[in-house]
């Protein structure tokens, strides 16, 4: 097995926080990061939280703890991380499975690029997520009931 | 294919899954008002007694541990993808998996417990 070059990352997290020059794509994939991050932390918390009600606390109910307005910001938050999260990663797959960016061809001028491709693909998975988004804040407001 | 590889893959393959049970979850606690599904003993989804009549069917019990499962294997390699494109030290990168994995599988362990539990307790059979 051939030995693995490690190089040393100069720019460490900012490698890729920094979107730089470079599209809205890239920044979608920043976005993507911390969504994930903060959807795992979510997570981690739930599992604890929710593992509670067998012992019969039920934390998130009327009255409970997790009840107070600040968390229910918080989990509105979490929906709307969820639904960029998702979206976006359906249009991650298919880039990173070759799809959405196109036959691969020769490089002549005037040059083509895949973001023709691919622009249209994030602002449609954008729309998608928008829309999850506008269900989940008409019942967090509570104009469902 | 690589360990690096087939790892990732299962992590692409585990979000597709996690899209449609998140999603699913999602819906059904945060969109009770407008949808209404699953949740037969009023409108607040996320009240006790929607929870524990959720907890008495079999199928929820097991769409919770394959959804924990699913998504703890997700996000905490996720992270650690993040944490290894920081180069680390070969030693730290050994740490950080092992790290990750017994966290992975200790909150695995607990929640798949608690599932359990609650399904017992709230009168399912299995």
């Amino acid at each position: 097995m051939a030995a693995i070059t490690r190089h040393n990352n100069r720019l460490g997290v900012w490698g890729w926080l920094g979107g730089g020059r470079w599209g809205i794509e890239r920044y979608a994939y920043i976005l993507h990061r911390l969504t994930g991050l903060g959807i795992l932390l979510y997570l981690l918390m739930h599992t604890v939280v929710t593992s509670l009600r067998v012992r019969n606390i039920y934390l998130w109910t009327e009255g409970g703890f997790f009840h107070q307005p600040i968390f229910r910001l918080g989990e509105f938050c979490v929906v709307a991380a969820f639904a960029f999260h998702a979206f976006n990663g359906i249009r991650l797959v298919l880039v990173e499975l070759g799809f959405a960016v196109g036959k691969p061809i020769e490089p002549i001028y005037p040059y083509k690029t895949s973001v023709g491709v691919q622009r249209p693909l994030l602002i449609a998975v954008m729309v998608l997520a928008l829309l999850f988004l506008l269900v989940g804040a008409y019942n967090f407001l509570g104009l469902a009931r | 294919m690589s360990n690096g590889t087939k790892y990732w893959t299962w992590h692409m393959a585990a979000g597709v899954v996690l899209l449609i049970l998140l999603g699913l979850h999602m819906i059904i606690m945060h969109m009770g008002g407008t949808l209404h599904l699953f949740s037969p003993t009023g409108p607040d989804a996320v009240s006790i007694a929607n929870s524990q009549w959720r907890d008495s069917k079999i199928c929820f019990t097991i769409t919770y541990i394959l959804l924990l499962g699913v998504g703890l294997y997700h996000g905490l390699y996720g992270l650690r993808t993040i944490l290894l494109e920081l180069t680390l030290k070969p030693a730290v990168e050994k740490a950080v998996t092992l790290l990750l994995t017994l966290t992975g599988l200790a909150l695995f362990v607990l929640g798949s417990w608690a599932a359990w539990a609650a399904h017992t307790i709230a009168g399912g059979r299995a």
